[in-house]
């Protein structure tokens, strides 16, 4: 614990910290560009430069360690002088195009220029002009303005684990450059553009689109995939105009999926604002009362056993509870909330939830991917996976189909036959994990999501436990959840009840004939032909798939704009937040259902968010710890190991990154990223 | 000075290059027993003898050494790099040892080696000398074949292989930790120091940096001893040095001569004196393109050592004297080393980056004719800005060669200030 | 194209593994700076895109870490140059000893400003940086060889007996 003084205050430090950081806990604020906390320290930027008494030269903060004894200081005459050399610099050759600049009002340049530029320029030249790239859909370059800190291609190669990015030349020409014009091929792209400390880098979906002091600011949590990221949202007049990262380090860290980021354009077309009947084969808007009496007339004379309700991807606890009440209030069994058929243990919370939790991946010392293609179904936990293995080149190992992750990997084989090896303990990967102290073994809907998904679920549980995956401190175990609402609803029981049908069982009663009323609750992902012939209610904020053979269309809120609960692949409930209210007629999704008990004359037992939170959380006490971890799940027996296997590959269930919800598949932006991923 | 003290005894290529020949000039004599003589005694003598670095910065070549682990821990094998990588201006002292006296580079590397606890070397030579690298080539394979270098080389028991790496054209990858980088197959750029090299340099393994001049002095001071070299010359000025005489001279050369020897004396025994003799000297750039530029005033009695020209306001540097006669154009002169400069900024860290660049113009206006009065300052200012505030020494190397001409021929600038600003400032 | 065999077909092939076998073979990349050197030498001079990522192909570096070297070194040309690379140098030393006269005199027989090549694709004319023989000013590199304490009238004579029909 070296002990320092800066600027004569005496602060002890941890070994191994820099001259930065050291200012940082001390309240000493460091002006830097280059210098970003979760990247490799490039030390190009100059800006940090302080003065180490008995140094002749100023040091770069950035990079110095402290010693013992270092005497620093920060506010010197010779400090002041380095700062304001540096920010001549770097503002010689960089435009003064402020007033057409997105970055403007949120850049670090600006605001540094505030303390240390000078008043006017000396410089006679004319300046640097370089030619924009084509970085693709999401960033768009102003390259005049790069002022050559690297941050992006740092970013690319060590985070993202894409090395697109590069400088070419030298000198004065450097240049940041894309390997491939049009496309940066990562699903993490567009944080580079949080990372960019000028306006060289923006967001070009968010082109000229407002000033950051126009926008309302809301605290919430991603729902386009499983990972439960911090986010921000950032509105004016009723519409999300851009979506942020915020930190959290448990979850998140400070990155988000392009599709988390840049589907949000979504958000605003397509739109279901009103109740919608099909009349005579097409639909005519009707008014909410007569929407809820067509729904609760049908629902009525419907016989439970041939009731069934499905909830959807992207639907929060609140809305998922009032549904699955509505109908076990009239005593309907087939409720469900897996679109996709993934089996997972019934009421064992450890067979769901990402065990070993996201932050817990900073300690694995061997992992095993079971069919899940991470990069595509959670990008940023993708990006922890290789952070672990850039850190200490753990050996990962994957049973399905080969691709790139950004990490090595070997590959076992593509389907549960090498998971049955694995299993019987004969494969050459078993003392792998058996050696590791936190193996990891990540089961995704590849393997589950499928007929013999009780058997591969057996059989991943197996070879944990073989490897001793879970302990006391330790439960290696991880299901990796690809939608927000699915831990959710496993949480609340939103299964079939004794003799009730799940959506495999759906699709095959309707296709039968045995269906006469569905409720899909945001339910997209599943294939509606199926539902043709069945009274088919399908409430959501856009008119996407599951719409096509509805009777009946009830308007929701989407998630950025009502309030509701999300858990995440760890079992970790967090909250989402509304940024605006919804448009038009829609309502927030468990508004919906209370409203047709009530038209039914069979009104649940709450009427406000707030009580039906209270008896949510009066049932499943752990998910009142918004934020919080789920007290951890025992390794309990789950899954049928004994089952018979069907032998078929490992499907790949992310094909399209960038269009997997209504959300995305509405938003223009996604419909280009995935163009331009086939074009180059 | 006397002949017997020189240690390149074929600098001027009258003799072969070949191993015979070296062997007839003392190379490789019993160097079984200079091996044997082991890593403490080396790094003692070479400590001893007073050698600085000959690559510029002059620093004691046996106290660098000393940084390095004593021994390899098990898995971090140290490495010898001699930097052949010769590329300031006014240099070109490497150049004749890789191509006339390659046998004393090797067998220095294979003692300095020893020095260090390294049984790998490599000696990264610039890309442009292609035919010094084919001479140095050939030497090491006599080496090989001669059992003087791989397996048990010279027969001492240590092993010892030397590669040569070429490089492909970067001045700045003549800078330890540039040229590291390069060898490791990346973009020159300067790293951040600390770690330094001794403790992390090549692939992250304790690593010693030599230029090869002075790798090349290791056999002669080891078979001659401390006291001969630190003999020669002046206390902390020991030896003898390689200088380079270009420009102006009436025979430009390279030649080895006593540390110290005056500047005059140099020009005149060796290079053939100032075309048009000393009094048509208009001034001297003594160590390299980035030693400060002395006007002809300052040359009359000077020492050409590091602690004479540093008392001078410049340096020895890399002893690359560039002779200026009256008839040159100083500003040009200079502002050719600004292009240089700008010309070869890796581009990473910001001041050298940027203000070279600017730097180069500015200069570029006053050859012209066309600077502003102000021009003055801001050349002053942005020098001051770049110097000391950049990662590696070449942000420093720019500055110099213009803050010598700003001491010494600012009426020679204020000169080249645009007729009509005189004009309005009259 | 990616593959070794191809891009150094023949004798390069020991070549190239002998500049390997100078490295640690978990520091292939180390091999990069002579291996593209040795691709362009078997590519009339120049790296097209191609040869550039093939070598990063070979030696498993990511094709955007090799094309910034290709850029960042000055011996690597990305674009074809003439069969005689005429390369001047334009520093103080050599500049003291009349380069400009050299220059002018290999600009003039050539009919080309630097950073040309000659219609016939025979000579390319640069300026460079200080080439490291300044006692031996002024220099002119052409292809591997130093010319050495040249005037106007060496360069003119030298360029006159290398024009025409090519030899070989």
């Amino acid at each position: 614990m070296p002990k320092l003084s800066i600027d004569g205050t005496e602060v002890e430090v941890a070994d191994r910290t820099t001259v930065l950081r050291a200012c940082e806990q001390a309240g000493v604020e460091i002006p830097r560009f280059c210098f970003h906390e979760r990247l490799s320290i490039a030390g190009n930027c100059r800006m940090c430069l302080v003065e180490q008494v008995g140094v002749p030269k100023p040091v770069a903060s950035c990079a110095m360690p402290v010693t013992e004894g270092m005497q620093i200081l920060t506010q010197s005459e010779r400090v002041q002088a380095a700062r304001e050399g540096v920010m001549e610099f770097l503002l010689v050759n960089h435009p003064l195009d402020c007033p057409i600049c997105d970055q403007g009002g949120e850049c670090d340049l600006q605001d540094q220029a505030l303390y240390y530029g000078r008043v006017r320029s000396r410089f006679r030249e004319a300046k640097r002009a370089v030619s924009d790239k084509d970085f693709g859909p999401l960033v768009k370059t102003v390259m005049t303005r790069c002022i050559h800190c690297t941050r992006c291609v740092r970013f690319m190669d060590e985070v993202a684990g894409v090395p697109e990015l590069g400088t070419m030349g030298r000198g004065e020409d450097m240049e940041i450059v894309a390997a491939l014009e049009g496309c940066l091929h990562s699903e993490l792209a567009g944080n580079v553009v949080d990372l960019c400390p000028v306006g060289a880098l923006t967001s070009k979906p968010y082109a000229f689109a407002a000033r950051p002091w126009e926008l309302s600011h809301t605290e919430s949590v991603d729902v386009l995939d499983g990972t439960g990221s911090a986010i921000r949202i950032d509105a004016r007049d009723g519409r999300v105009l851009r979506v942020l990262p915020r930190v959290n380090e448990d979850v998140n860290e400070e990155w988000i999926g392009d599709r988390s980021r840049h589907a949000v354009d979504g958000l605003a077309v397509r739109r279901l604002d009103q109740p919608w009947l099909r009349r005579n084969g097409a639909f005519e808007p009707v008014t909410w009362d007569v929407a809820l009496a067509t729904v609760a007339t049908a629902l009525q004379d419907a016989a439970p056993e041939r009731t069934a309700a499905l909830g959807g991807d992207l639907v929060g606890l609140e809305g998922m509870a009032a549904l699955a009440d509505l109908m076990r209030a009239r005593g309907v069994a087939s409720v469900d909330c897996r679109q996709d058929g993934g089996a997972f243990g019934s009421g064992e919370p450890a067979s769901w939830r990402f065990n070993a939790t996201i932050a817990g991946i900073d300690q694995a010392d061997a992992i095993l991917l079971v069919g899940t293609n991470p990069r595509r179904e959670a990008p940023v936990i993708n990006a922890r996976i290789r952070k672990r293995w850039r850190a200490t080149g753990i050996p990962i190992a994957r049973i399905g189909p080969a691709t790139d992750l950004t990490y090595p990997v070997t590959e076992l084989g593509d389907g549960p036959d090498a998971l049955a090896e694995l299993a019987r303990g004969a494969h050459p990967f078993v003392p792998v994990l058996g050696q590791a102290r936190h193996p990891l073994i990540i089961v995704g809907s590849g393997a589950l999501a499928r007929e013999d998904g009780a058997v591969i679920l057996g059989l991943a549980r197996q070879v944990a436990e073989a490897a001793d995956a879970a302990g006391t401190d330790w439960n290696g175990f991880s299901v990796l959840q690809r939608c927000a609402a699915r831990a959710g609803g496993l949480e609340l029981g939103v299964v079939p009840a004794e003799g009730g049908l799940d959506s495999r069982g759906m699709v095959a009663a309707a296709n039968g004939g045995g269906l006469d009323f569905l409720y899909l609750l945001g339910a997209d992902e599943i294939d509606p032909d199926a539902f043709r012939d069945t009274f088919t209610v399908y409430q959501g904020h856009h008119a996407d798939r599951g719409a096509r053979h509805a009777d009946v269309l009830l308007p929701a809120a989407a998630y950025t704009e009502q309030e509701a609960t999300y858990v995440n692949t760890e079992g970790r409930p967090q909250r989402a937040r509304p940024a605006h209210p919804p448009p038009g007629d829609a309502r927030p999704d468990w508004k919906i259902p209370v409203a047709l008990a009530a038209r039914m004359g069979t009104p649940l037992p709450y009427d406000s968010l707030a009580g039906l939170q209270r008896r949510i959380e009066a049932a499943h006490p752990h998910l009142a710890g918004v934020g919080q971890l789920p007290p951890p799940a025992p390794l309990t027996s789950f899954g049928d190991a004994a089952g018979e296997l069907n032998g078929a590959p490992f499907a790949e269930v992310v094909p399209d990154y960038y269009r997997t919800c209504p959300i995305s598949r509405a938003s223009a932006t996604m419909a280009a990223c995935a163009r331009a991923v086939a074009d180059a | 000075m006397r002949d017997a003290d020189r240690v390149f005894s074929n600098l001027d290529g009258t003799a072969a290059a070949g191993l015979a020949a070296a062997r007839q000039r003392g190379d490789w004599d019993d160097t079984r027993a200079l091996v044997r003589r082991g890593r403490e005694a080396i790094q003692g003598t070479i400590r001893d003898s007073g050698l600085r670095g000959r690559g510029g910065a002059g620093f004691s070549t046996g106290l660098k050494w000393s940084f390095m682990p004593k021994e390899p821990a098990p898995g971090r094998p140290h490495y010898l790099i001699v930097n052949a990588d010769e590329s300031e201006p006014g240099t070109c002292k490497d150049r004749e040892i890789l191509r006339h006296e390659p046998h004393k580079l090797i067998e220095g590397t294979l003692l300095a080696g020893v020095g260090i606890s390294a049984h790998t070397a490599y000696i990264y030579v610039r890309g442009e000398f292609e035919a010094e690298r084919r001479c140095l080539e050939a030497a090491i394979a006599e080496c090989y074949a001669a059992g003087l270098l791989g397996r048990d080389a010279c027969g001492s028991g240590h092993d010892f292989d030397i590669h040569v790496h070429r490089g492909a054209g970067a001045y700045i990858c003549g800078e330890e930790t540039g040229l590291i980088e390069s060898l490791e197959g990346k973009k020159g750029f300067p790293r951040l120091k600390p770690p330094f090299p001794a403790s992390a340099g090549l692939w992250g393994y304790p690593t010693t940096v030599n230029n090869v001049e002075t790798i090349a002095a290791v056999p002669a001071i080891l078979r001659r001893g401390a006291p001969w070299f630190g003999g020669i010359g002046r206390p902390q000025n020991t030896g003898t040095k390689l200088f380079c005489l270009s420009g102006h001279v009436e025979r430009p050369c390279t030649v080895e001569a006593e540390m110290g020897i005056p500047l005059r004396e140099l020009i005149e025994q060796y290079g053939g004196g100032v075309r048009g003799g000393w009094d048509n000297l208009l001034a001297v750039i003594p160590g390299g393109s980035s030693t400060k530029v002395l006007p002809a005033t300052a040359c009359d009695n000077l020492q050409m050592d590091f602690d004479g020209l540093r008392e001078a306001g410049s340096a020895l540097g890399t002893a690359g004297v560039i002779v200026m006669d009256r008839t040159t154009d100083i500003v040009a002169a200079i502002a050719r080393l600004s292009h240089f400069y700008w010309h070869e900024s890796c581009g990473q860290c910001t001041p050298c980056r940027e203000g070279t660049g600017w730097v180069s113009r500015i200069m570029d206006r006053f050859v012209a004719g066309e600077a502003a009065p102000s021009d003055l300052d801001t050349l002053e200012s942005v020098c001051a800005q770049i110097e000391g505030h950049t990662i590696c020494a070449l942000g420093d190397a720019a500055a110099w060669p213009v803050q010598g001409l700003l001491t010494h021929f600012r009426d020679e600038l204020e000169q080249r200030v645009a007729g009509s600003y005189r004009f309005l400032a009259a | 194209m990616t593959e070794g065999a191809e891009l150094f077909p023949g004798p390069d092939r020991d070549e190239a593994e002998r500049i390997l076998g100078r490295y640690p073979p978990e520091h292939r990349q180390s091999a990069v700076l002579p291996l593209l050197d040795l691709a362009q030498r078997r590519h009339g001079g120049w790296l097209p895109a191609a040869v550039v990522d093939a070598v990063g192909d070979y030696l498993g570096m990511p094709s955007m870490r090799v094309r910034e070297l290709v850029t960042f070194y000055s011996m690597f040309h990305d674009r074809p140059v003439g069969r005689y690379l005429v390369q001047v140098c334009r520093t103080t030393p050599c500049w003291l000893r009349g380069s400009d006269e050299v220059l002018a005199a290999a600009r003039q027989e050539l009919g080309i400003a630097p950073g040309e090549t000659t219609p016939d694709g025979d000579f390319t004319l640069i300026e460079v940086e200080c080439l490291g023989a300044c006692a031996d000013a002024p220099v002119v590199q052409i292809n591997d060889d130093f010319h050495e304490r040249l005037d106007g009238g060496q360069i003119r004579a030298w360029i006159h007996a290398h024009r025409g029909p090519k030899e070989g």
